[in-house]
C-alpha cells in the first residue's frame, strides 16, 4: 500500500510552504535600490544593514522584547487557571457544567474586532492601558478557552483509577494535582503551551489597540514604520524574518509533543 | 467516562470564569450600550431602541459584507480540509523526515498576523514579487491590487498557505493513533486503499477533524488583519470582509451605534453556527 512517490505530496506542499518565506527573507539582505529596481532571485548586493538597524535601535528592538514578555505572561495565567478548570471538567458534574464549558467556548468565537473599542476604554478605565499586563490578560479572553477544551480532553484520557488510587494511597488533593497528575499529563501541557504562545504571539489588534510606546508589540512596530517612513521594504522585511524565529525555535522544542500529545489525549 | 457530583468543583473553575468574565462580560456590556442608545459624548446618551440594528440589517453594505465573508470561508474549508488530510496521509509516520516536516510545516502557524499579510505582498506584487513576477513574464497579466479576482485568489491563496498545516498537524496526530496492527489485519483481509480510507482513518481522524473544522471556522470567519495588510480590503471593497467593513466603521467613521449593532449581529452568527455544530459533535460522541 506504500506508493513509492507518496513523498511528493508533502515535498510539493512544504516547497509551497518556503517559497513566501524565501521571498522575505531574500528581499531582508538586499538593500532598498536593488529592490525597488527590478525583480532577482538572489540578492545581488548582499548585505546586513537592514538587521544592523533593528538590533541597533532600540524602538525596533524592544518591540520584540515586549512581544516575548507579554505571550510569556499570558501562556502562564493561561495554562495555570485552565490547569485546575479543565481537571473540574474532565472529573465531576456540577450545577451549570456544560453551559459554562459552552459559555467558555463562546468567548473564542468573539471577533477581536468587536472587542477593539471596548477593551481600549475598560484597560485605560482601571489604569493598565500600555503595560504588557494588560495585553497578556486580553489575551485570556481567547487563550484560556482554547486552554481549557485541550486539557479537559487530554484529562478525560487519563483513567479515573489513576486519582483513586493517589486518594487511597493517602495523598491529598493538591499533593495528588502536583506530584503525580501534572506529570501525566505533561505532553497535553506542551500542546496546550504551544497553542497559548501561537495564538498569543501572531495576534495583533488587541495587542496594538492596548499598547502605545511602553508595551508595543514588534507587529505594531513594523506597521508603524511601514506607513511613516515610506518605502523601506528591506528594514520590513528583516523584520518580519526576525519574527519567525521565536516561533521556529518553539516548534523545534515541541515537535515530539504536538504528534505524540494529540494522539494521546481525546483530541 | 461516567464523572461523579461535586459541586466544590466550581471553586476549581473559579479562577478561570473570573478571567474570562472580565474581559467578556464587561466589554460586551459597553457594546451592547452604544448598541442600543446614541451618544454625543460625555457620556450623555439618548434611547434609540432598535433603531441601529434595522439599518444595520437592511443595509446593503452589510449584507455583500456578509456574503463575501461566506464565500470565502466556504472556498478556504473547501481547500484546506482535502489538501490537509490529503497531507497528513502522505506525510512519513516514521524516521527522522517526520521532525523536518512537522517543524516545516509549523512555521507558518507561528507568524505574527501582519507579517503574513506583508509576506504574501511582497511576495505577490507584480513588479518585484517572487510570485507576480514569475506569473507575470508567463505572461499572465496579474496585479492584485487591481484585478478584483486577482485580490481574491492571492487572499485564498494566502489562507490556505497560513492554515493548511493546523488541519495537517492534526489529522496527522489522529492518525498517529492508529495501531500498526489494523494496518496489516487490513492487508491479510485485502482491503482496498479506499476501504482503509473509510473505516480506520477517517474514523479515527473524525474527533480532530472536527475540531480543526470548527477552529478553522471560527478564525476565517474573524480574519481581519491579513487581508487587511494584504488588499487593505481593495481594490474597491472586494476584499471588505466583516470585521475589516466593522473596524472601518467603528474607527474609521466613528459610528459607533450601527458599528456596534453590526457587532452583536456577527456575533450571534458566529454563535449560532458554532451552537449547532458542538451541539451536533457532542450528540456523535454520546452515540
Amino acid at each position: 500500500m506504500i506508493h513509492p512517490r507518496k513523498w511528493l505530496v508533502p515535498a510539493l506542499y512544504i516547497l509551497f510552504l518556503m517559497l513566501p518565506i524565501y521571498g522575505l527573507l531574500a528581499m531582508s539582505f538586499k538593500t532598498t535600490g536593488e529592490i525597488l529596481g527590478g525583480f532577482s532571485f538572489f540578492p545581488q548586493q548582499f548585505t546586513l544593514a537592514n538587521y544592523k538597524v533593528i538590533f541597533t535601535d532600540p524602538t525596533w528592538y524592544n518591540g520584540y522584547i515586549n512581544s516575548i514578555i507579554y505571550v510569556v505572561i499570558n501562556t502562564v495565567i493561561s495554562v495555570s487557571v485552565a490547569l485546575p478548570a479543565a481537571y473540574a471538567f474532565s472529573r465531576y458534574r456540577f450545577l451549570g457544567d456544560k453551559h459554562l464549558f459552552f459559555w467558555l467556548l463562546t468567548n473564542r468565537m468573539a471577533p477581536p474586532a468587536v472587542f477593539a473599542l471596548p477593551f481600549f476604554q475598560l484597560y485605560s478605565a482601571i489604569g493598565l492601558f500600555d503595560t504588557h499586563i494588560a495585553v497578556a490578560l486580553a489575551h485570556c479572553l481567547f487563550n484560556i478557552p482554547l486552554t481549557v477544551w485541550i486539557l479537559e480532553g487530554f484529562m478525560s484520557g487519563i483513567p479515573k483509577e489513576l486519582d483513586e488510587t493517589a486518594y487511597l494511597d493517602g495523598y491529598s488533593f493538591s499533593r495528588f494535582f502536583i506530584r503525580i497528575f501534572i506529570p501525566t499529563i505533561a505532553a497535553g501541557i506542551g500542546v496546550a503551551m504551544f497553542f497559548c504562545f501561537m495564538y498569543s504571539w501572531v495576534e495583533l489588534l488587541l495587542a496594538k489597540t492596548l499598547t502605545s510606546v511602553d508595551a508595543k508589540p514588534i507587529a505594531a512596530t513594523m506597521t508603524r514604520t511601514a506607513s511613516s517612513s515610506g518605502y523601506e521594504l528591506g528594514l520590513l522585511a528583516a523584520a518580519g524574518s526576525l519574527t519567525i524565529i521565536p516561533g521556529a525555535v518553539v516548534i523545534y522544542f515541541v515537535r515530539n509533543y504536538i504528534a505524540k500529545g494529540f494522539a494521546l489525549g481525546r483530541v | 467516562m461516567n464523572k461523579t457530583l461535586n459541586q466544590k468543583a466550581w471553586w476549581l473553575v473559579a479562577p478561570v470564569l473570573l478571567l474570562v468574565a472580565f474581559n467578556a462580560f464587561i466589554p460586551l456590556m459597553t457594546v451592547v450600550n452604544y448598541a442600543f442608545q446614541e451618544t454625543f459624548g460625555n457620556n450623555v446618551f439618548f434611547w434609540e431602541g432598535t433603531t441601529w440594528f434595522e439599518q444595520v440589517l437592511r443595509s446593503e453594505r452589510f449584507h455583500d459584507a456578509f456574503q463575501r465573508q461566506l464565500m470565502f470561508t466556504g472556498m478556504i474549508l473547501a481547500i484546506e480540509v482535502p489538501l490537509g488530510i490529503g497531507v497528513a496521509l502522505t506525510m512519513p509516520r516514521k524516521g527522522p523526515w517526520v521532525s523536518v516536516c512537522l517543524v516545516l510545516m509549523a512555521l507558518p502557524l507561528l507568524i505574527p498576523w501582519n507579517v503574513v499579510g506583508a509576506m504574501w505582498n511582497i511576495f505577490a506584487l507584480p513588479d518585484i514579487g517572487l510570485l507576480g513576477y514569475t506569473l507575470n513574464s508567463m505572461g499572465i497579466d496579474y496585479n492584485f491590487t487591481r484585478q478584483p479576482v486577482a485580490a481574491w485568489l492571492t487572499t485564498v491563496l494566502m489562507d490556505v498557505w497560513h492554515w493548511t498545516s493546523l488541519i495537517v498537524l492534526l489529522c496527522y496526530a489522529g492518525l498517529s493513533s492508529i495501531p500498526d496492527d489494523y494496518y496489516q489485519a487490513a492487508n491479510i483481509d485485502g482491503a482496498s486503499r479506499w476501504a482503509i480510507f473509510r473505516y480506520i482513518q477517517l474514523p479515527k481522524m473524525k474527533r480532530v477533524l472536527t475540531i480543526a473544522i470548527l477552529l478553522r471556522f471560527m478564525d476565517s470567519f474573524m480574519i481581519y488583519t491579513e487581508p487587511f495588510v494584504l488588499t487593505g480590503g481593495g481594490p474597491g471593497n472586494t476584499t471588505t470582509f466583516l470585521s475589516i467593513d466593522l473596524v472601518k466603521i467603528a474607527l474609521g467613521q466613528f459610528d459607533l451605534g450601527p458599528a456596534a449593532a453590526m457587532s452583536l449581529v456577527y456575533f450571534l452568527v458566529v454563535l449560532l453556527i458554532c451552537w449547532v455544530f458542538y451541539t451536533l459533535m457532542m450528540r456523535n460522541e454520546e452515540q
